[in-house]
């Protein structure tokens, strides 16, 4: 792979993160490259740093020291909606949807729609936010019968399915996931794996961080292992086991 | 796991609704009830007699409708409407006596408004900008605002004069007599004093008012941005941030919004009894929360409809109403709201429950 990526450009790069809090160094020195339609794992022990690189690269941090360049153009990011507007989603564990509204209204959520009713009154356009969220669900292979239902009302691989919805509606050019199959039994876990393939399929490349296993070999090309704030593995997933992996994240290599 | 999921989404479905339909059937019980039991109950003076007397309540309900699906709660709403009541009330009078009524009313309202707004941006700056608790922020407000009106009035209510104010809120848009026939906008003309009893008003204009009020806020809480948002806030304050809502600056909009809707029913208590009492709106706390929680919306925010709010104010007044018709003494009326509203967030827990669950 790294042949072939040679001649392509990495739609995210980092390059020497750093990110201290105090006198500790979360994430030291740090540099990654992401290419399109890639799924790369992050994967370490609690505390390894996963979470800080992630919160510098989705505009929760700012870094310390390093740069990042997204399709080759160095961006910086003052909040977490501003490396939304550049197109890095993130989707958080929590999945941050109003469980009180419907799937439509979750997808649009702060960027409604609207039309005027008589010329004057502006009002959320519900049937536009129908349809297109029926179109990206279609696009990413989702069945949810009812889409007026409540979130509350839905199981955690359709919560999860919305969330994931929303960030590619929004035209994602890099979907960052954390713990996405956490809170979820096996049937759904499935279910999200497919899901990430099917952005995989559609050149948009992932970052998933996950303490599972199973999830980082089912859907991962590359992994890349954090310990102590540093990156201490870059490995193409079909070239290692488990074990490999488990000693990387701890250190007895 | 799918036929657990299975029944607990179905008893959830179930919940749901109950908790939706309640309101209405109560409210149809009650009607029927007293309109059997109750003479006088069921007549066309009588059920707009309860209209235009709930008007006030409707009034601030609305606002506090929007608060409380926000996620919060309006305590100063009752004593803003009253200090906006009595700045209101001072400033009519002291305007010249060939000043058109139109202007009298705009200038009322103005004043009021400023007032009230002045309260709700304070509200809403500590609430949203300084993370006070809503019951906390309101709290004080109730208290200074309480303050204010008592200081302005000395004490005591103000007494407008003004001729034809009192008309504004106590006029119906169409008479009807016997003899004299229809008219619009004032009684049949030449009637004799005996002649006034046979008198008929349809439309009181403070339920016209009350109306169109009512039909704002729905379409704005139901149709537009700003209403979703509230909805949003209320559902998850975390997420709506995430997602770009100005919370802080929707927070703070809700609660003018709230003060806004008592300054309205400040001057609704100007018209309709030609004065203002800084206690004018003394009673409308337990009343307003009472009609809003009852109408289905969620103590927790994230539910609750304008519609739903309107039904809760109807089954206080009917409640009111009714029980005076029946002559039970009607400190019993406390009682009564007192038990709905507790069954009404009872209702609301369950659901709560069941939908963590």
């Amino acid at each position: 792979m790294s042949e072939q990526n040679a001649t392509r450009e990495p739609v995210l790069r980092a390059t020497g993160l750093i990110k201290r809090f105090g006198g500790l160094t979360a994430v030291n020195d740090v540099s990654l490259d992401i290419y399109p339609g890639e799924v790369v794992a992050l994967a370490g022990d609690n505390g390894a740093g996963k979470s800080t690189l992630i919160k510098m690269i989705s505009g929760v941090y700012r870094p310390d020291g390093g740069h990042i360049y997204l399709e080759g153009r160095e961006i910086t990011m003052a909040s977490p909606l501003e490396a939304r507007g550049l197109g890095i989603e993130t989707i958080y564990q929590d999945l941050a949807l109003c469980e009180n509204l419907d799937a439509t209204v979750n997808i649009f959520l702060g960027r409604e729609p609207t039309k005027r009713l008589l010329g004057i009154f502006k009002q959320v356009d519900r049937g536009h936010m129908l349809a297109e969220s029926n179109k990206v669900l279609e696009r990413l292979d989702i069945k949810i019968p009812n889409l007026r239902r409540p979130i509350r009302q839905m199981s955690g691989g359709q919560r999860q399915a919305v969330a994931i919805a929303r960030a590619v509606y929004w035209n994602a050019r890099l979907v960052i996931m954390d713990e996405p199959t956490a809170a979820l039994g096996v049937p759904e876990q499935r279910k999200v794996h497919e899901l990430v393939k099917t952005l995989k399929a559609q050149n948009v490349p992932v970052i998933i961080i996950s303490h599972n296993m199973q999830d980082i070999f089912a859907v991962a090309d590359r992994i890349i292992v954090m310990r102590r704030g540093q990156k201490v593995g870059d490995v193409r997933a079909a070239e290692v086991t488990d074990d490999d992996l488990v000693s990387m994240m701890v250190g007895a290599a | 796991m799918g036929v657990d999921s299975h029944q607990t989404h179905s008893r959830h479905a179930w919940l749901d609704t109950i908790s939706r339909i309640w309101a209405w059937l109560f409210l149809l019980a009650m009607v029927i009830f007293f309109s059997l039991a109750g003479e006088g109950f069921f007549t066309a003076f009588n059920l707009q007699a309860i209209l235009a007397n709930m008007a006030i309540l409707t009034i601030i309900a609305m606002g506090q409708t929007y608060v409380i699906i926000s996620g919060g709660i309006d305590l100063s709403a009752g004593w803003v409407m009253g200090m906006a009541a009595v700045i209101s009330a001072t400033v009519m009078n002291r305007l010249p006596e060939t000043t058109p009524m139109w202007m009298v009313v705009l200038s009322g309202l103005g004043v009021g408004l400023v007032a009230a707004w002045i309260a709700g941006l304070v509200n809403g700056i500590l609430i949203a900008r300084l993370n006070v608790p809503p019951f906390i922020a309101t709290l004080g407000m109730f208290g200074i605002a309480r303050g204010i009106g008592f200081l302005l009035s000395g004490g005591m209510p103000v007494p407008i004069y003004i001729k034809g104010l009192g008309f504004l809120g106590n006029g119906f848009l169409i008479y009807y007599h016997p003899s004299a026939g229809w008219s619009l906008l004032a009684p049949p003309a030449g009637l004799a004093q005996a002649d006034l009893r046979n008198l008929t008003g349809y439309f009181p204009f403070v339920v016209i008012v009350m109306l169109a009020l009512l039909l704002v806020a729905h379409l704005v809480l139901s149709r537009t941005k700003f209403g979703l948002h509230t909805y949003a806030i209320g559902g998850n304050k975390e997420a709506a941030m995430r997602a770009g809502i100005p919370v802080a600056r929707r927070l703070v909009s809700i609660y003018m919004l709230s003060a806004t809707f008592a300054a309205i029913a400040g001057l609704v208590y100007n018209v309709r009894f030609t004065n203002g009492a800084a206690n004018a709106g003394e009673a409308m706390l337990l009343d307003t929360v009472a009609a809003v929680v009852i109408g289905g919306a969620s103590l927790f925010g994230g539910a609750g409809t304008v519609i739903g709010t309107l039904i809760g104010a109807l089954i206080i007044s009917v409640l009111a109403n009714g029980l005076v018709i029946m002559r039970v003494n009607p400190f019993w009326q406390f009682i009564a709201v007192g038990i709905v509203i507790i069954i009404a967030v009872l209702i609301d827990q369950a659901r709560a429950q069941f939908a963590q669950e």
